[in-house]
This record gives C-alpha cells, structure tokens and sequence, in this order.
C-alpha cells in the first residue's frame, strides 16, 4: 500500500474546477457534466447530433494531463497499484455498474447533488458505502 | 466553436482531476479506506474534492438554470426520474465495487490515458465493454417490461 499525504487546499481547488467545468457544461449545452453518460453515447446507436461535442469533451479529458505538463513542467504522481486482471475485472464492474445506475461519480456525485436530486444522493451513498466495503476487505480481510 | 468550448471544458474537467489528486487511484483507495483510521493512512483529501465541486455546481447551476436556454443549445436536458428502482442501487453497489477494486471512476479513468500508461489503457477497455454491456443488457426485451420507459442512462 503506498500512503499518500492530506491535500485540503488542492483538492478544494481541483474540486472547484472540476464544479466550474459542470456549470460550463450546462450553460453551453444544457447536459449534465457525468462522464459515464457522456462516454457510453460514444458508441452507436446514437439517439442525437451531440456526438462531435461529447468527443470533444472527452479529448478535453485526456489531454489535460499534457497540458498540466506544458505548464508546470511536471505531472503529478499517479500510482497505479492494480495489477491486469484486477484492472480488468475493476473496469468491466465500474463501466457497467456507472451505466446500469445511470451515473458515476460526476454525474449523480456531483451534478445530482448540487441538484439536491433523491436519487443522485441514493446512489452516491451506495457506490461511496460499496467502494469502502471493498477496500476493506482487499485490505484488511485478506 | 461549440466544439471547441466542450473541448476546453473538458481540459478544465481533467486539469481538476489532476490538481485535485482524484485522477490518482492511490489516493482514491487511501481516501476509501476507513480501516486505515486508526493507523493514520486515511487520506481524507477527496471529502474536499467533492465539497468543493458540488459547492460551486450548486451555486452555478442556480445562476445558468434562470437563463431562458443554453448558449448552444435549444433547452436544457435535465434528468426527470424521482423514482427510487432497485438500478439507482444495484447499478452505484457494482460500480463502487469496481472503484473500490482499482481506484478508477470513469472520469480520472480517461484523463489517466493522457498520463500514457499501459494500466490505464487496459481500465479503460474493460470499462468500455461494461458500459456496452450495461446499454446492451438494458434494452433486452425481457428486462424493458420491468423497466421504465424513461432513458435508461438518464441521470
């Protein structure tokens, strides 16, 4: 297990960002800023003309690490703990559980709840309570 | 120029996940492991992340949802559901699942691709294979008749 330092004021200010890019979002488009949504409409059969903006977005995603780069001359660390076969089953439970719920964590985590949405708040209990159960007993069981 | 406006909200999108150590999954299972209370390896760093996200969405959306429309758009696509089916719970229960396992929600998934690594190459597959299979499973025929007619990605 790698221990990582307490980060109040980044994380505040990341946090802001990443609040600012929804408000964005929904001023320009009028959509919820949840990237399971935005990322599985992606892929065919598409129900509207969003699609060049949703890969925009997501582009947008992926290249902010380079950008961060350009910047600051450094990016910070990412560990990556997981070995394949954990990634794998990991990726297959968080992109199907993300869109069987209709959300993951932008969506209803953050989007649904500044919209004091029910069932925003319902499911992020639910994946924040099964993320921490899991990293328990991955932990602490074995 | 829309395009480009959603191309810059999601650098901003991403850069926050970055600043905000949300794209680091080390950080994400240190934050998700309460067992490490006592041992003083909690990392509680996130409980910020996500106050500080949802204090500027609230008080942003307030302001934009008073506008007549979107700037680019027609109206605003606000999820209408209110009902509590058992997908708002089994759906977040596999997803937290998967987050609690490698440390990856679907957003920090994709900008860990602009990091270059292998791992977050192989996540990012198998998420979207899930995510077919959920859109996929979803519109079965004999699960629709238990289903909503609603979107059934809608938020």
């Amino acid at each position: 297990m790698v221990t990582t330092s307490f980060t109040p004021v980044t994380s505040l200010v990341g946090g802001a960002m990443i609040g600012l890019a929804a408000v964005l979002l929904m001023w320009a488009t009028g959509r919820i800023a949840g990237v399971s949504g935005i990322a599985v409409r992606l892929f065919p059969p598409y129900e509207d003309r969003e699609f060049a903006g949703r890969l925009a977005f997501v582009a947008g995603l992926v290249v902010a690490p380079v950008l961060v780069w350009l910047v600051t001359g450094s990016l910070p660390t990412q560990t990556i703990a997981a070995g394949p076969a954990v990634l794998i089953i990991g990726g297959l439970l968080t992109g199907f559980g993300s869109v069987w719920g209709s959300g993951c964590t932008s969506g209803h985590g953050v989007c649904g709840l500044s919209r004091l949405s029910v069932r925003s708040l319902v499911a992020t209990m639910t994946f924040m309570a099964a993320g921490m159960a899991t990293v328990f007993v991955m932990r602490h069981w074995s | 120029m829309a395009i480009l406006v959603q191309f810059a909200i999601g650098l901003i999108f991403g850069m926050g996940l970055i600043v905000s150590g949300m794209s680091n999954p080390a950080k994400v299972l240190n934050f998700l492991d309460v067992g490490g209370i006592p041992a003083g390896t909690w990392d509680a760093s996130l409980a910020f992340v996500m106050a500080g996200a949802v204090a500027v969405t609230f008080i942003g959306f307030r302001r934009v949802l008073k506008l007549a429309r979107p700037f680019f758009a027609d109206r605003f696509y606000l999820p209408t559901r209110r009902d509590i089916d058992p997908r708002i719970v089994t759906g977040p229960a596999i997803f937290g699942i998967g987050w609690g396992l490698a440390g990856f929600c679907p957003g920090p998934a994709l900008t860990a691709l602009g990091y270059g690594s292998v791992s977050a190459f192989i996540f990012v597959a198998a998420m979207c294979a899930g995510m077919l299979l959920a859109r996929f499973t979803a519109h079965l025929p004999s699960l629709t008749r238990f289903v909503a007619p609603a979107d059934p990605l809608e938020t």
